[in-house]
């Protein structure tokens, strides 16, 4: 080989480094539970980014990808911004991605405008949170957008008298004023509204007051685990479904408490964006690879915000590298199948445009668990929470 | 009118799962003054248990139920044998800090075997029928909770209050030394004292899942709850216990029928004016 044909190459290898470099390490830091009660949604996270990275290769672009986890416990706003300084600043991540709870989420803001870096959130779900910084984008739901068709849905099937039962805190506040906003715009009523201690374990005084006033509908909102399994048994042993007050909800019956719940969770109907019995090839591989992963594991919201999160952020790391406002611009009105159906970025709100499902719980015959069954799509809708 | 019964009876009802929860606790932190944080983890072994020999092993709920609870007697008598017996002699904070950390290292292994979602323990079909009592229905299970718990509270009243070994216990919490020295063998009476309120808290986890689901994080969730019912009752009385846990569900109830917006707080207050006027709980020793 002469001189010549060795410079031009070494001329060549210096040029590719500079530009795009190749084999250079894009990190993301998930910032999520792994520890204490929530700690079900960091294991689900990370079982949904594995279960992605298994299926399309840890590189993006040309680039590796590499995750970097942290726990931040639950709700605490304070430790999730100082892991993400130090995710931002030791470990020089280039995203940030996971943020269960929305305290953690707007903590985040003012780091994330400074540093330019690309945020996904796999779920916290408040409004709001998207206006505070133009370089978050979020892969859940929010309530709005499944309260509001689970009204329309209901009532346009008869429904035209419901009472409302949410815990006594923020989110449950929230799904009751989108709910009852909707219905009533409709022309149905809401004959009364309970709110529930978020403490209640006896769950049966709220039941039979509901059941004293014999409504078409109840709509619930109760947090997962505990205050729904009290809820879902209490509706059922007072023979509420019997009298025709049909149970309405929306995360009551997602998949990871759904086997917990029994026979007693049969025939509830939800309004939601992600059944795991969701009919489609996208679905069924990802569901797939996730059982062969981690055994046992379960397909709900967390896993799927998680999944489609990442792909985002593969998409992002294609376009744009470690470019957070390229890497923004590259994605804010990106459509893709997810496991969940088509999905859309809104480029306003940052969240997704995405079907809500009518869902039945049914114990399914191959398998004899519970599934969420779905009947149909009775709206896709973006952010209808968002306020300008 | 039919309000009242309603009260009465979903009081009762909750009234007797509060009991069976907290009777454990009543054993091992009013009788042998330990103040034992680590009561909810021996009732969450009892439901993990459970839930496993069930689901896992497929046995019919009595004889998960029954190994569930012969299996956190032997663990909690291992336990007794190996660490609480040094935690007896301990200053109150010491026994605090180190029941408490019992308690997580509990919830770590459950989580680790088990996962952090809830462990159904699905009950017997007859259990699981509504029975109508003429007004309106009522769960079977919650009758079967109403029976356990007046089992209970009689076989509790007759081993502690009647039965030699209750005396032999009563004397040995009241004064060691002494006691010992009459010849009873006190090591023997703490074994299975503490063997009998583990077994106690891990029936109530059991019997009171349907209402307070196990999951990894039971122990700490419903901590408050059952020190409120054991120092509403008094340190020391079962009957104590017994009439706080029924007075707590029948009043915590009547409250959600009637004033559903200020529910808690009726509940919280009330424990707080019982505890103001007898700070030793209603029947506590003074």
């Amino acid at each position: 080989m002469n001189n010549l044909v060795r410079a031009a190459l070494a001329a060549a290898m210096a040029t590719l480094c500079a530009g795009a470099c190749w084999a250079d390490t894009i990190k993301v830091g998930v910032i999520a539970e792994f520890s204490g009660p929530f700690a079900i949604y960091g294991k689900q996270y990370k079982e949904a980014i594995e279960t992605y990275v298994a299926q399309h290769g840890s590189q993006s672009g040309g680039h590796d990808i590499e995750f970097i986890y942290k726990d931040v416990g639950g709700a605490n706003p304070d430790l999730a911004k100082t892991l993400a300084q130090e995710l931002l600043i030791r470990d020089r991540v280039n995203y940030l991605a996971g943020l269960t709870f929305t305290p953690n989420a707007l903590a985040l803001a003012p780091l994330i405008e400074q540093s330019e870096t690309p945020t996904v959130i796999f779920n916290a779900a408040t409004s709001a949170i998207n206006k505070q910084s133009p370089y978050f984008l979020r892969t859940s739901y929010t309530l709005w957008q499944v309260s509001t068709p689970l009204a329309d849905w209901a009532y346009d099937q008869g429904i035209h008298t419901v009472v409302t039962a949410v815990s006594d805190y923020g989110p449950g506040i929230d799904a009751e004023n989108a709910f009852k906003a909707a219905f009533e715009k409709k022309g149905g009523k809401v004959i009364d509204t309970i709110r529930m201690p978020l403490a209640t374990t006896d769950f049966t005084p709220f039941i039979q007051r509901v059941r004293s006033q014999a409504p078409n509908g109840v709509f619930a909102f109760l947090p997962g685990g505990p205050p729904t399994f009290g809820f879902t048994k209490s509706y059922n042993e007072n023979g509420l479904a019997k009298e025709g007050i049909r149970f309405l909800g929306t995360a009551e019956t997602e998949e990871s408490n759904l086997q917990a719940l029994g026979d007693a969770a049969i025939g509830l109907t939800t309004a939601f964006h992600y059944s795991e019995a969701h009919d489609s090839d996208v679905n069924a591989a990802f569901t797939k690879k996730l059982g062969e992963l981690s055994a046992g594991a379960v397909a709900n919201w967390a896993s799927v915000g998680a999944y489609d999160g990442t792909h985002l952020i593969y998409k992002m790391v294609e376009a744009a590298g470690a470019d957070g406002p390229k890497a923004i611009e590259a994605v804010k009105s990106l459509k893709w199948e997810s496991p969940r159906g088509p999905v859309e970025m809104d480029p306003k709100t940052r969240t997704l445009i995405q079907n809500v499902y009518i869902r039945d719980v049914e114990r399914d015959k191959d398998s004899g668990r519970l599934v969420n069954r779905e009947k149909g799509v009775i709206a896709t809708v973006g952010d209808l929470g968002w306020t300008d | 009118m039919s309000l009242i019964l309603n009260i009465a009876v979903d009081g009762i009802a909750y009234g007797m799962i509060l009991f069976m929860i907290s009777i454990g606790l009543s054993v091992t932190m009013g009788l042998m003054r330990v103040i034992n944080l680590a009561h909810g983890a021996f009732a969450l072994l009892g439901g993990a248990a459970a839930h496993a020999l069930i689901a896992r092993a497929g046995l019919s709920f009595m004889a998960a139920a029954l190994l569930a609870i012969m299996a956190t007697m032997a663990i909690a008598f291992l336990l007794e044998r190996l660490v609480y017996r040094r935690i007896y002699g301990l200053g109150e904070l010491q026994q605090v800090l180190a029941t408490i950390g019992i308690t997580f290292i509990f919830i770590a292994l459950v989580n680790r075997l088990l996962g952090s979602s809830l462990l159904a323990i699905p009950l017997p079909d007859f259990l699981q029928q509504s029975v109508d009592l003429g007004f309106r229905v009522l769960p079977a299970h919650r009758l079967a909770v109403i029976l356990a718990g007046a089992v209970v509270i009689a076989g509790l009243y007759l081993t502690i209050e009647r039965s030699r070994f209750g005396t032999r216990l009563r004397a040995a919490v009241d004064n060691r030394s002494i006691a010992s020295a009459l010849g009873i063998n006190i090591d023997a009476v703490f074994a299975a004292t503490f063997c009998l309120g583990a077994g106690l808290a891990a029936l109530g986890g059991i019997l009171g899942a349907e209402l307070l689901p196990i999951d990894a994080y039971y122990p700490l969730r419903y901590m408050v709850l059952f020190l409120i019912v054991v120092s509403v009752g008094g340190m020391g009385s079962i009957t104590g216990s017994f009439m706080a846990a029924l007075a707590l569900g029948i009043l915590e109830t009547a409250s959600r029928y009637l004033i559903p917006d200020f529910g808690t707080i009726v509940f919280f207050a009330a424990v707080m004016a019982v505890l103001a006027i007898r700070p030793r709980g209603l029947l506590g020793k003074a």
